[in-house]
């Protein structure tokens, strides 16, 4: 669980780069962005987008959780286990949302 | 720098099966990780076969039994018997505890005996705790004062006292700190849960009078805030103690010193 918060951090900022290159591409062109384009709405580039839509989630989720440790609070066994999973779950939730309505804006896949 | 593989020469072997009890019914087998520094050769894990019918339920009454009886020289630290004392901490089936608190029918099949994780070993179960208790020396774990003695004791009401229930009944077997990952990669600067634990119970003391203080000496990259709530040292704790807590406590009063 802590690991994950720090592979889901990682993977955050190498996700940060497609961002920028992204952008880049938006400023330089026509052409070099239809090549972004194409390379994020490539099957590759979809899954890379769909786990960095979890690991956003993940880390946002889990950081909350962190904010209420800081307060001295959830430190019972019990506690830590259902918030971890709690966070699991939330942001598997809040990928799928994003995805499906995402889709449903473009109608269709 | 990090290592990620053991060194050649901690490579673990299979070691020697000694014999079964003759005429037992209820065995039960021990696999205990053995090394002596005067061998010369690699840690090997030995295997024992003790008559659960005629041994004490604990897992250190099985190595007590051992060590009268079949091999005299597996060595291990132990004192009290009772979970007051913490010497008998070791790694048993994958979960750092005292020997003598765990019962030895918790394990399924047969039972692994480790030292404590990610410290030096001096033999067989003995890990070296110089270090660990060089760090609890640094905390100064001492009632400190600036005001003038009372004639008696330094009274406290009995609200007070009960600020430090869940810190005053650790007994330092180290058992968390070997299992933080935290304190594996930086033990030579980072304090790790037990020590902290240890901290923040001279800090929750009110008749302490040097908070301040401490809280000067915490303030460290390191020393606190390699502490990553990994909730490691809680699960562990053999007395139920909650070290996690403790010092996310400390993290609070280093916030609240400073608004």
């Amino acid at each position: 669980m802590s690991i994950l918060h720090r592979i889901t951090g990682v993977g955050l900022a190498v996700g940060t780069l497609l961002l920028v290159w992204w952008l880049i591409a938006v400023a330089t062109g026509p052409t070099a962005f239809d090549t972004v384009q194409s390379f994020i709405g490539s099957i590759v580039g979809r899954i890379l987008l769909l786990a960095w839509t979890f690991a956003l989630y993940y880390h946002l989720c889990n950081g909350i959780r962190h904010l209420v440790w800081d307060s001295g609070r959830g430190f019972e066994i019990s506690t830590a286990n259902a918030s971890g999973w709690l966070v699991v779950v939330a942001s598997v939730v809040l990928t799928v949302i994003s995805w499906v309505s995402g889709y449903t804006v473009l109608g269709g896949v | 720098m990090a290592e990620f593989t053991l060194p050649k020469n901690s490579k673990v072997t299979e070691g020697k099966e000694w014999p079964k009890p003759e005429g037992a019914t209820d065995l039960k087998a021990f696999k205990i990780y053995r090394w002596s520094p005067d061998s010369g050769e690699n840690p090997r894990v030995d295997t024992y076969h003790i008559d659960l019918d005629d041994c004490g339920p604990m897992v250190l009454d099985a190595l007590i039994k051992i060590k009268n009886e079949v091999d005299s020289t597996l060595t291990f630290r132990r004192s009290c018997r009772e979970g007051v004392c913490g010497s008998c901490a070791m790694n048993i089936d994958g979960t750092n505890t005292l020997a003598c608190t765990k019962y030895i029918n918790d394990a399924k099949g047969y039972v692994r005996i480790y030292p404590l994780p990610h410290q030096s070993v001096i033999k067989d179960l003995v890990p070296d705790q110089t270090h660990f208790f060089a760090q609890y020396r640094q905390i100064e774990p001492w009632l400190k004062t600036d005001s003038q003695a009372p004639e008696r004791e330094r009274l406290q009401s009995p609200e007070d006292r009960a600020k430090i229930d869940g810190l005053w009944e650790c007994v330092l077997c180290a058992c968390c700190s070997t299992s933080c990952p935290s304190y594996w990669w930086n033990e030579d600067r980072y304090l790790g849960p037990a020590i902290l634990l240890q901290a923040y119970r001279w800090l929750a003391d009110t008749r302490d009078e040097a908070a301040g203080d401490r809280l000067d000496q915490l303030e460290d990259p390191f020393r606190l805030y390699r502490c990553h709530t990994i909730m490691n040292c809680t699960r562990t704790c053999p007395k139920h103690l909650n070290p996690a807590k403790a010092i996310a406590e400390i993290k609070k009063m280093m916030v609240e010193r400073g608004v």
